[in-house]
This record gives structure tokens, C-alpha cells and sequence, in this order.
């Protein structure tokens, strides 16, 4: 089984939010990294950008597979991960940590409580497991 | 996991060591084992091994082997020795591929043929008919093929071969044993690298596969997936049937003219493939380099101006090269290397240029 960190929530596509004062930090967890395989590029909006929940914010390509990157909550963009266009394997080597992609900072409460506690997401992932 | 997949003698071997697996042509493979990057490194630097055991072998036999094989090949078997391969094609009358393949001169009037695993069933059909003179004999599913390729290949299997296969030279074979196996060693591969492709019986694979491992750990040797065998083919522009050739691409602009041999005779898809040399073909496979990592893929259109000029055939990450490569088919005027193109990824037009191929050099043993 996968990493699944108590700390933080998550979606339903395998990406993972952390509070981090106001605002959020969003990466993809150990289980979407692992069924990617190799990260060779990853495709992130600029600061500033708005992004809803559930609606797609970037793309992370691995040599196999190309797969859309979905937003945990909606908001505004205030931070990206720029040391990943020269070390997409950041994500495969520490997802939870300096793989993280975007900064959020949230525009609708409520969101947060919504998404999937660490127990649920380990849930969800052993149903996919089947 | 479809109970409908076949599964190669090492599937299980696959399957206990963590492979991923993954269907490809019907068959349950093995995809990667620690990852595709590192695989393919492993495979440049030192010695990988890969099971290919699902491609298919047909024998072919009698006086009329060799005119059987002239009228269904372009490439020109009357110029093979005993203990030669060479690679060749089946052509559509149309001047189409039915699939391509490489032919082993066993003995004067016998030969084996290797074929893709997804076409074994097309291409048994279209040997029977159209070979059908002489004596086909399908032994795919006896037969066992595992890959060894790597600047560290020829030490590996020297180790274990009952035969000097230093001696070896490059598209020739011998037979002897490995591992205390009957082996048809070829000194073949799809990667670029030297390296041997092992023939064995379908129920010894796994006796050859496991000494292979646990020999090839003192020369950091190790298993590798179908993932990156794809890598490494791509690398060095290594058509791959289905996805870069097929029933609607002709040998010219697939840059397979080499292959084609008019001058042996007849035989099927000659006129065609013979017109289309006089009109030139009006679009060719070319090798392109992305200007950023991301990856351009199957069926991604070529742009030039906006105007779309061809489309991809292969694309990845070049974990050698560390850039992001294809083939495209374009149009035969924008072929030349350095000519700037784009590739539509995503809906949106992403630089890229026509590169000299192959795009990372080959080691094989000359």
C-alpha cells in the first residue's frame, strides 16, 4: 500500500492537499506517482491563474502515460513549483514533499471539509485494487 | 488480469519478481520491473534482459523454401548464408506492410522466419497462401526468445554458452547451449546496443531466463520491461509495427528502401513499391526533437504555419538523449533536418525540429 499521510486530504484523482497557513499546497500522491512510472514533464499554470475545484489545472506526463491534474479547491494560484520543469522526477522521488506543484489560495469555504480524510483515501484506493 | 491473455513461459517469473504487467497484442507482459528510466539506463551502461517470447516463429523447409520466401519478402534471401539473419518485409500488392520480420538461413533449403506477436495470426494466414508451395511450419508456441543486450551482453552470455559466440559476428547466429540449453544464439537486438537474441525451447525458457539473472547480477544485469524496450528502440528510430508502420505505410517513406530488392525478382507489392520509388514518396518518417520535455505521442498532429504536415508516430522521453523525441510522418519537403515544425499537443502548438537520426548512437557490433 502506498504512503497515505494523515495530515493531509485528498481527491479522488490522487491529488493531496496541505493547509500551509491560509492557503494550500497541492501535489499527487505516492499512489498516483507509482502507477505513472517516470515523470518526464509537468505542465503547471502561471501565478495568478483561477482554478476550480475539481476542474483540470495542469498535466503531468510520464514516459508511458499522460494524465490531466486536477485542483483539490478552488482558488487562486499565488505559488508553482519551478524547480519542476528541470526535475520532473521531484514527483516520483518525494511526492508529499519536493514534488509538491501549486500553491492555492482558497476562494469558497467548505471545500476542504469535503475532501477525502487519509482513512477514506486509503479506502478508495484499495476498491481500485480490485 | 484477463484469463484471455496468453502468458509467455517467464510469466510467472514476471509476476513473482513485481513486475507491472500489462497487455500488449493479446499477451500479459511485463511493462517495467523498477522503472522505466532506470531499465533503460541499466540496458545502455550495462545488460538487460528482456522476454520476447510472445513474438512468433514460422520454419519454412524444401527446395521450395527459398522461392516461397523471394516471392513474399522484399529483401533478397538468395543473398543470405547459412548462419545469417536479415531483416526483411511482407508486402500488401499495394505496397503496404503486412508486417516486417527477420529471416534465418538454418541450412540451404531451411530457414526460420521471426514475426511480430500481434501479427502471428495475419501473417501465418499470408505465408500459407502466399508461400504455399513449400512446407510452412508454425513453432511459435514452442519456441522461447529472451533478449540480451548491452555493452556487458557478450560477456554475460559467454559465461554460460557452450560455444565461442565471441565469434559471433553482427546479424549472424550459431547454435550451442546457455545454460546447458539447445540455443540458437543471434547476435541481434532492438536496441542499439550489442547483444545476443536467445531461441529456446519453450519449456527450458525459464531455466535459461533464471541463470541469465543470477549471472548477470555480478555485471549489474537485470530484467526489462516492454516500456523500456520501447524507449530504446525510439532512440535509435527503430520502426515499431502498429505504430509507426502498417497496412497504410509503404517501405519508401518509412525509410525501409534499403531492404527492398528489386533486382532478386518478383514478388508481392514489387510494382507498387517500384511506382512509388519513380514518383518519390510524398511523405517521409522523420526523427524530431521537442523543444521543451513535453512529449509529443501517437497520432499527435505536425503543424508547419499553422497548415497540419503529418502526424506522430512514436514519441517519449529519451532517457539517453534527455529530450523529448518522435517520429512523424510529414510531408517529403519539410523532412530535412533542421526544419522547425510543431507538434499539437494538448491544442496547442509546441516547437520542434527535424533531428538526424538515430538519435542516440549505435554500439552494435559491426
Amino acid at each position: 500500500m502506498a504512503n497515505v499521510p494523515g495530515d493531509l486530504r485528498y481527491t479522488k484523482d490522487h491529488e493531496w492537499a496541505k493547509p500551509d497557513g491560509t492557503r494550500y499546497r497541492i501535489g499527487i500522491t505516492a499512489y498516483a506517482q507509482e502507477q505513472l512510472g517516470d515523470v518526464v514533464f509537468v505542465e503547471l499554470p502561471k501565478v495568478g491563474t483561477k482554478v476550480t475545484a475539481t476542474q483540470a489545472f495542469g498535466v503531468v506526463e510520464s514516459v508511458k502515460a499522460v494524465s490531466d491534474l486536477f485542483a483539490p479547491l478552488s482558488g487562486e494560484i499565488v505559488e508553482i513549483n519551478t524547480a519542476l520543469p528541470n526535475a520532473p522526477q521531484r514527483v516520483n522521488q518525494d511526492p508529499y514533499g519536493q514534488g509538491w506543484m501549486i500553491v492555492i489560495a482558497p476562494s469558497k469555504a467548505g471545500e476542504w471539509d469535503a475532501l477525502l480524510t487519509a482513512p477514506q483515501y486509503e479506502q478508495l484506493l484499495l476498491s481500485e485494487a480490485h | 488480469m484477463s484469463p484471455l491473455l496468453k502468458h509467455t513461459p517467464l510469466h510467472s517469473a514476471h509476476v513473482n519478481a513485481g513486475a507491472r504487467m500489462v497487455e500488449f497484442g493479446g499477451w500479459d507482459m511485463p511493462v517495467q520491473y523498477t522503472g522505466i528510466i532506470e531499465e533503460h539506463r541499466r540496458v545502455r551502461a550495462a545488460v538487460g534482459l528482456f522476454d520476447v517470447s510472445h513474438m512468433g516463429e514460422f520454419e519454412v523447409e524444401g527446395p521450395d523454401a527459398l522461392g516461397a520466401l523471394q516471392a513474399i519478402t522484399t529483401n533478397d534471401v538468395a543473398a543470405l548464408a547459412v548462419g545469417q539473419v536479415q531483416y526483411s518485409l511482407f508486402c500488401y500488392p499495394e505496397g503496404g506492410l503486412v508486417d516486417d520480420l527477420t529471416v534465418y538461413r538454418l541450412a540451404p533449403d531451411r530457414f526460420m522466419v521471426t514475426v511480430n506477436a500481434s501479427n502471428i495470426e495475419k501473417d501465418w494466414a499470408w505465408v500459407t497462401t502466399h508461400g504455399a508451395r513449400a512446407e510452412w511450419r508454425n513453432v511459435s508456441a514452442e519456441t522461447g526468445l529472451i533478449a540480451v543486450q548491452g555493452p556487458r551482453a557478450e560477456d554475460l552470455v559467454a559465461g554460460m554458452a557452450g560455444i565461442d559466440v565471441r565469434a559471433i559476428g553482427y546479424y549472424h547466429f550459431a547454435r550451442g547451449t546457455v545454460a546447458g540449453v539447445s540455443t540458437l544464439i543471434s547476435r541481434t537486438g532492438y536496441t542499439g546496443e550489442d547483444g545476443f537474441e536467445l531461441y529456446v525451447p519453450w519449456g527450458e525458457t525459464e531455466r535459461v531466463w533464471l541463470a541469465l539473472l543470477a549471472a548477470g547480477t555480478k555485471v549489474d544485469g537485470g530484467p526489462i520491461g516492454l516500456g523500456a524496450r520501447d524507449t530504446l528502440r525510439l532512440e535509435m528510430r527503430y520502426a515499431l509495427y502498429g505504430n509507426d508502420i502498417d497496412q497504410t505505410t509503404n517501405p519508401l517513406e518509412a525509410g525501409l528502401g534499403w531492404v527492398v530488392k528489386p533486382r532478386k525478382g518478383d514478388f508481392i507489392g514489387k510494382p507498387a513499391v517500384e511506382r512509388m520509388r519513380a514518383e518519390g514518396p510524398r511523405r517521409t518518417l522523420i526523427g524530431l526533437e521537442m523543444a521543451d520535455r513535453s512529449v509529443a505521442r501517437h497520432g499527435y498532429p505536425v503543424l508547419s504555419g499553422g497548415r497540419r504536415v503529418g502526424e506522430v508516430t512514436s514519441g517519449t522521453f529519451g532517457p539517453s538523449v534527455e529530450k523529448s523525441i518522435a517520429m512523424a510522418y510529414v510531408e517529403t519537403p519539410l523532412a530535412a533536418v533542421g526544419t522547425a515544425i510543431d507538434v499539437e499537443i494538448r491544442g496547442q502548438a509546441r516547437p520542434a525540429h527535424v533531428v538526424k537520426t538515430p538519435f542516440h548512437p549505435s554500439h552494435v557490433k559491426r
